[in-house]
């Protein structure tokens, strides 16, 4: 069995088939595969009993659930506000350098995703960041790089 | 200026208080009626930023009939510039989870939801231990009552009550329409009361100081006390709670940095004072007090005067046309369209008359946009256009 079709099955049987708990299966496919790819919104679909377009239709609602094929570790950078006023371009700028990569991107590596996000609810330490779950606040160019030095090795000694 | 328009700082929603289980049994052990009573006679209003009368809120729901019914926690708190909800969250849960099961017990629901936004996610861990253990109890004094966490994934719209619903059914997080109100057809089309993370928290201090304890802080019609939460342009960035009704011109001098130009109160959604209003403004939810009123959610973000109003009010607009669920022509075509407005009229592509135009296009979609959302873009808009019109022009 595809893994992809075994993850969407183990979902379902451990949050049920209903469609109310269609989120939290959504969520845990992007929790694995950082995206929803085209195969996994019908496999859902069709462990639910629902038609594809209402799982697509969810699915691209909601701005955390990509479908599109992303990296191992997603930044996103918050860009309202108050993080704009306290330098989130610079932190966007020390990003971009450090990884070769403009918002929207991915690594050619698969390592990392840049992307920017509205309010993450930090604006007392802006500028902020979120790292797949992590947070990071009161960002400097200096820090961001360090942040991502410690992912980078992180990976390396993964591998 | 009379005192009470004063700011004065209060201490109850992080005060550390370890009798949760006290209060619990004490509010359990009184009639539905009663409970339901104090809270409309401590007249505390919804603190997510609508104001509704909570003890209204739950006398309603606890008198629709129905064998199921639900208590929501709305945690999606997506309102740029606040971050209220995660510090009650993270630092006294059992405020919030205790609420949660007096509800229960007073509407007469045996299940409980916290919708949580997924940029919290990190809180989930620690919030699911204390829900544990508060089910424990529940379990050991014979109430009946489960709580359960629901993850957002990054909507704003889903923090607009029955979005929420929608999303939590597994649907696009497009708000229905009103009536019915959640008080008779909420989660899953059964009676619901969802109440904002702060509002709960209060109902905590009123159940266990009593109504009046709580009364006695603010202003008539504004009652109690509220976290604010302070950021932009200030050396004190942070979360205060502060009672209600103070004017505008003591936070800024409390919290400014001696140069503030204008705040916004409220959020994006909300409305922003310059300078000149700082003394006729108070923080309230309504009737008149020194000038005008303000309602808010807790967001008070200070631009200080090196801030341009037109990045400020760019920035609003596209957050708005990201967030904007596009169900809704007026606010999905109109949020593009206010910024496309602007963005025009400072590249002197439109005549500077052009924003008498978007000034009728943001009172339009107050009038017919479906939800709060669309409703609102006019309050930041207009009220930076009418102040900063030079900065929009040039």
């Amino acid at each position: 069995m595809n893994p992809v079709s075994e993850l969407i099955k183990n979902l379902a049987d451990q949050y049920g088939r209903s469609r109310e708990n269609l989120l939290p299966i959504l969520q845990g496919v992007v929790e694995q595969e950082k995206y929803l790819s085209e195969y996994s919104m019908v496999e859902i679909a069709r462990e639910l009993d629902l038609p594809a377009s209402e799982v697509f239709g969810t699915a691209t609602f909601y701005s955390f659930l990509e479908h599109k094929k992303m990296g191992k570790y997603i930044i996103r950078v918050c860009k309202t506000i108050t993080c704009s006023m306290k330098g989130k371009n610079q932190i966007l700028l020390a990003i971009e350098d450090m990884l070769k990569i403009t918002v929207g991107e991915t690594t050619p590596d698969g390592t990392f995703s840049l992307l920017q996000t509205n309010c993450l609810g930090w604006c007392h330490k802006a500028p902020a960041m979120l790292v797949n779950n992590d947070v990071y606040t009161e960002l400097t160019p200096e820090k961001v790089r360090e942040i991502l030095s410690l992912y980078i090795n992180q990976k390396q000694k993964g591998e | 200026m009379a005192n009470t328009y004063q700011l004065k700082r209060a201490d109850f929603i992080f005060r550390n208080e370890n009798d949760w289980e006290e209060v619990l049994q004490k509010a359990i052990s009184r009639t539905p009626k009663e409970l339901i009573n104090e809270l409309i006679s401590s007249e505390l209003k919804g603190r997510g930023g609508a104001g509704f009368p909570t003890g209204l809120k739950w006398k309603l729901t606890a008198e629709s009939e129905s064998d199921v019914k639900y208590v929501i926690c709305n945690a999606d708190e997506g309102e740029p510039g606040t971050f209220k909800d995660r510090e009650i969250l993270s630092k006294v849960p059992f405020k919030v989870l205790t609420a949660m099961a007096v509800c229960g017990y007073v509407i007469g629901a045996k299940e409980g939801y916290i919708y949580l936004r997924g940029e919290y996610f990190f809180l989930k861990p620690e919030l699911k231990k204390a829900i544990d253990e508060f089910e424990y109890y529940c379990k050991e004094v014979k109430l009946d009552f489960k709580i359960r966490i629901f993850m957002g994934s990054g909507a704003y719209i889903c923090g607009e009550e029955t979005a929420l619903f929608e999303s939590m059914e597994g649907k696009r997080g497009e708000p229905r329409n009103k009536p019915p109100f959640p008080t008779q057809c909420g989660y899953m089309g059964k009676p619901t009361v969802i109440n904002n993370v702060e509002t709960l928290a209060h109902t905590y201090t009123i159940f266990k100081y009593g109504a009046k304890r709580f009364y006695d802080l603010g202003v008539q019609y504004s009652r109690g006390s509220k976290l604010f939460s302070v950021s932009g342009d200030t050396p004190k960035p942070g979360i205060y709670e502060l009672e209600l009704g103070m004017s505008l011109a003591d936070f800024v001098e409390e919290f400014g940095d001696g140069d503030t130009k204008a705040v916004q109160v409220g959020g994006a959604s909300g409305f922003l004072v310059p300078r000149k209003r700082f003394q006729e403004t108070a923080i309230g939810f309504q009737g008149r007090l020194t000038g005008i009123s303000l309602p808010t959610g807790g967001s008070m973000m200070l631009f200080n005067s090196s801030r341009s109003m037109f990045n400020v009010l760019d920035n609003y607009l596209e957050f708005f046309r990201e967030e904007s669920c596009g169900q809704c022509t007026p606010c999905r075509v109109g949020c593009q369209q206010l910024l496309n407005g602007i963005k025009a009229v400072k590249r002197g592509e439109k005549n500077a008359r052009y924003l008498d135009k978007l000034l009728r296009l943001a009172e339009t979609m107050q009038i017919t946009a479906k939800c709060g959302l669309g409703q609102s873009v006019a309050n930041s808009f207009s009220s930076i256009v009418e102040n900063f019109r030079e900065e929009m022009i040039y």
